[in-house]
Formats: structure tokens, C-alpha cells, sequence
């Protein structure tokens, strides 16, 4: 008997479970609320990448066209993949010191993988990440970038 | 010749013109009359065996393209997507120019592969289907062959699709598609029980194999509300084992994309992939359509007792699009079980069938018998 009520229990609520699923769906289905499809190539104006979404490595520079890059190297070695290339010189500051400073952080972004591991462990947060994502070109050769915009100096106060 | 079978189609159709598209009978038997006046009575039959052919044909291609459409459409808003949006409005060009694609791609030959039969399955799946179409009343007098024993013949030649699914999955030489259409063998043959038994409960109730009667025999109300619950019950057994039959989600184990690649079709490329797609989407189309027929009154209008007034409007809609709608309800029906349900394992499925719908609906037949009987029902 004991088993009997027990096959009509499983029943009943296998049916109520499975219902409530449908009832779920079926709201979806006519009122879909916000619709997260994108419809990329129209929306390309008021597109907005996440804050966390990895485009491409960059070096943000303030509005002095300075930026925080000392030059050290720690991006270059961090690397999985050698995409970083930092090539640095040696000035002579006015107080007679030697001092090394960046001349070019070249950056291939062809080899990159987007680990994130020289945005990491960056001392001076000098890189970041954008949003840009539009990476394709026709030329190999403009996959290397120089992060470091011409003219640009070390900021004040970034050892 | 052409000319004469048009004027005497147009005579005989005295009535206003849109009288056609609520009694179809007028129009088929003028075209009958006017070919064979013109021809003898082979080439007669023989050109409205071509006409139906070429009807049908573009029957399937649309209602089998759209209803990939609507699929992908349904998952897509139950999911908080848009589907396909790119190609025509809202993306409804979008079968057709998969179609297009899958007819210029390769057919792709298996080596091993046992290439006679290989070939011929798809062909199996799709006969089987316009086999089936034959006899599904689309509206009044819009039915390419009313069988006596119509509902008999419709359980008979759906079940030989299996045949196909089996062939193909031989025929591939491959572990996939064997293990596909075994499990597809295990659930079509063990599910064919429970759909013969959800409609025997309904023949019972109408007293007629053939489905004009079918249908007539619910002028006055609708077999799932004259049936009371046992109807009910049917109906929900019988969209459940239809859903199973025709390999859909949650009941997909044949091509379980997750274990199987694509079950029985891995191997096939091409518009011989395209005839197995189609072919799915027609047998749900055939499920929905038997469904409609047989619980929601098929063409019949909704009619309620002796609401005279309620009755005349609900009979200014024409009957094809009632079937229609009644159809397109009960595939939206089994579409909601798909974007909602995970897939049942095959222990799980053959459980589901012989521990709970087999004895769920002999019981429901013989309270279905008892009621009739009685004339409890109305």
C-alpha cells in the first residue's frame, strides 16, 4: 500500500517540478525582459566593452604626456611568450647621476595571449589594459606597437 | 486541355470565391471533374497524383524550413537572446540560406561506409513522412486520401522511420551513429506503445478509425474537453511519447550532441544532412498535427453547446487556419519541453515509459471505455 501512495507521490510532484520548469520558460519566452544579444557591426558607436574584458596591452599617459614607466624590466621577464621587449638607455640627470629610463616598450601584440601577467606585476602600474577588441589589419608589421608615445617622460614622483 | 479544366473548376464553383477556403470539397472535386472530362481516367489520376506531389513537396520544404526557424527563435527568446536577426527581417530568410548552402556543400563519401544503404536512408525518413502527410486532414476537404482505417494507417507507417534512423546508423561504419540509432530503435519501438494506446483511448471515444469522422465527431466539442480527464491524461501521454518518437529534446539520446556528436547523422554532409533535419522537423510537425486532430478537433472551430452566437463567429475564421494555430500551439508545446528539461538518460527514459505511461494509460483506457460505455461523456 506504503508503495502504492509512494508511486503516485513521485508522480505528482515529478509532474508539479516539471511544470513549474515550463512555467518558467513560458514567462521567458513572451516577455523576455533584457535581451543580452548584441547586434555588433549596427551597435559599433554606443558599444561598451566591460571593464574587465583584456583588448590589448597599453601604457596610459596622463595629460603632460607623461607616463609611469621606470624601465625595469619586470614585464619583459613575466612574459610567457616574449611579446615585451623593453629597450632602455642610460641619461645623465642635472644633479650628475645615471639614470635608466625607457626609450622604447615595444609590445607585439600578434604573440600576446592576454594572461595579464606584465599588468600584474607591474611595480608602477604603468600598464593597463583597454578595451579595444578591432585588433585586425592587413600588415603583420602593425601588430608591433611601441607603448611609449614619442616624447613622452617618466612622471614625477615614480621611482 | 488546361483551359477546360479551369473554366469547369471555375463553374462549379458557384459560391463567392472565399467560400473555398472554409469547405476545400467544391474546389478538389471541380479539378477532379475537369481533368478527367478532358482526359482519360489514367492520365487523370496521374496528373493529380503530380499535383499533390508538388504541393506537398513545397509543404515540406516551407513548413520544414520555417519550423527550424521557429525553433531557433523560441530557444532564442526563452534564453534572453534575439536568434537569427542578419538575413531579411528578423532573420526569417535565415533556413533558406542554410539551405542553400548545405545544397552546394559536399556529400562526402565514407569509406567502409555500406554506400547503398548509406544513400538510401534519408530517402526512407523523408517517404515515411509525406507517407504520413497523405493522410493528415489539413481542412475541410483539403486531404489527399481519407483511409478508413486513416488513424491506423498514421501509427503503421510513422513507426518505419525507425528504419531509416536504423539504416543510417548501420550504414556509417561509425560508433556514433550505431549507438545512436540503437538507443533510437530502444525508444521509438518501446514509446510506439504509448502513443498506439493514448489514441486507442481517443478511437474509442469517437468510434471511428478514419479521421474525417475524427474530426466531425468533434463539431460539437473538442475530444480533450468531452473526454474529461482521461483525455487529458491521453493528451499529455501522447505528447510525451511524441516528443520521445520524434527524438527531440528531453528524449534526444539518438544525437545527444554531448556523447554522440550527432548520433545517427554524424557521417552525413550535405543535403543528405539536410533531408535527416527536415525530416525531424516534419516528424514534429506530423506529432503536432496528429495531436491537434485528434484531442483539439483538428479544422473544427471552437464551439461551445448551444452559444449560438459565439459559434458563427468562431466559424468566420476558415478551418485551415483553426488547424493551424491548433498545431502551432502543440509544437510550441513540445519546443517549451526541449529549451526547458535536461536530457533523460536511457534508463531514465525506459523507466519513464514502462514503470509510468504504459500502466498510467491502460488504466486511462479502460476508465475511457467505462465512460463511453456510460455515456458520461458529453
Amino acid at each position: 500500500m506504503n508503495s502504492i501512495i509512494q508511486y503516485f507521490k513521485e508522480i505528482t510532484q515529478g509532474v508539479g517540478s516539471l511544470l513549474r520548469g515550463m512555467q518558467v520558460t513560458n514567462r521567458y519566452f513572451f516577455s523576455p525582459g533584457k535581451i543580452v544579444t548584441q547586434k555588433y557591426p549596427d551597435n559599433r558607436k554606443d558599444l561598451v566593452m566591460f571593464e574587465r574584458f583584456k583588448g590589448e596591452v597599453v601604457m596610459p599617459h596622463n595629460e603632460k604626456n607623461e607616463h609611469k614607466c621606470t624601465g625595469c624590466g619586470i614585464c619583459e621577464i613575466n612574459c610567457p611568450n616574449g611579446t615585451i621587449e623593453v629597450i632602455s638607455k642610460t641619461i645623465i640627470t642635472e644633479d650628475g647621476k645615471k639614470k635608466r629610463i625607457i626609450d622604447k616598450h615595444i609590445y607585439r601584440l600578434g604573440m600576446c595571449t592576454f594572461c595579464a601577467l606584465c599588468v600584474k606585476t607591474c611595480p608602477s602600474n604603468a600598464l593597463a589594459f583597454s578595451q579595444e577588441f578591432e585588433h585586425a589589419v592587413f600588415n603583420r608589421a602593425l601588430l608591433i606597437k611601441t607603448l611609449n608615445k614619442p616624447g613622452s617622460q617618466l612622471m614625477k614622483g615614480v621611482e | 486541355m488546361l483551359l477546360n479544366t479551369i473554366t469547369n473548376t471555375l463553374v462549379t464553383l458557384s459560391d463567392p470565391w472565399w467560400k473555398v477556403f472554409y469547405d476545400f470539397s467544391s474546389l478538389t472535386k471541380g479539378i477532379d471533374e475537369g481533368l478527367r472530362s478532358s482526359l482519360s481516367p489514367f492520365w487523370a489520376v496521374t496528373v493529380e497524383m503530380v499535383i499533390i506531389g508538388i504541393l506537398f513537396l513545397l509543404f515540406y520544404a516551407v513548413i520544414g524550413l520555417f519550423l527550424v526557424y521557429a525553433e531557433r527563435k523560441v530557444c532564442a527568446f526563452i534564453q534572453n537572446r534575439l536568434g537569427p536577426n542578419r538575413i531579411g527581417p528578423y532573420g526569417i530568410f535565415q533556413t533558406v540560406a542554410d539551405l542553400i548552402k548545405l545544397l552546394f556543400k559536399e556529400l562526402i563519401p565514407i569509406k567502409n561506409a555500406d554506400s547503398f544503404l548509406f544513400n538510401l536512408a534519408p530517402y526512407i525518413v523523408i517517404i515515411v513522412n509525406f507517407m504520413v502527410l497523405a493522410a493528415i486532414p489539413f481542412a475541410k476537404g483539403l486531404h489527399a486520401i481519407d483511409f478508413n482505417i486513416g488513424i491506423f494507417y498514421v501509427i503503421a507507417v510513422s513507426s518505419m522511420s525507425v528504419i531509416g534512423v536504423l539504416l543510417a546508423g548501420w550504414s556509417s561504419n561509425s560508433k556514433y551513429s550505431l549507438i545512436g540509432a540503437m538507443r533510437s530503435g530502444a525508444q521509438i519501438v518501446s514509446y510506439e506503445l504509448s502513443i498506439g494506446l493514448a489514441i486507442i483511448t481517443v478511437v474509442i471515444l469517437a468510434g471511428s478509425l478514419q479521421l474525417s469522422e475524427i474530426v466531425e465527431a468533434q463539431r460539437t466539442g473538442w475530444f480533450i474537453f468531452k473526454g474529461h480527464v482521461p483525455a487529458f491524461i491521453a493528451f499529455v501521454i501522447y505528447i510525451i511519447s511524441g516528443t520521445a518518437e520524434t527524438n527531440r529534446g528531453p528524449f534526444d539520446m539518438a544525437e545527444a550532441e554531448s556523447e554522440l556528436t550527432a548520433g545517427y547523422h554524424t557521417e552525413y554532409s550535405g543535403i543528405k544532412f539536410a533531408f535527416f533535419y527536415l525530416a525531424e522537423y516534419i516528424n514534429m510537425f506530423i506529432v503536432a498535427s496528429i495531436a491537434s486532430t485528434l484531442f483539439l478537433g483538428g479544422w473544427m472551430p471552437f464551439h461551445v453547446g448551444n452559444w449560438e452566437a459565439f459559434n458563427r463567429v468562431m466559424d468566420i475564421i476558415p478551418p485551415f487556419f483553426w488547424y493551424i494555430g491548433k498545431t502551432f500551439f502543440v509544437i510550441y508545446l513540445i519546443m517549451l519541453f526541449k529549451w526547458t528539461f535536461p536530457r533523460l538518460r536511457i534508463d531514465q527514459l525506459l523507466t519513464l515509459e514502462w514503470k509510468y505511461l504504459l500502466p498510467i494509460n491502460l488504466v486511462n483506457v479502460l476508465i475511457m471505455a467505462f465512460l463511453v460505455l456510460m455515456g458520461w461523456h458529453f
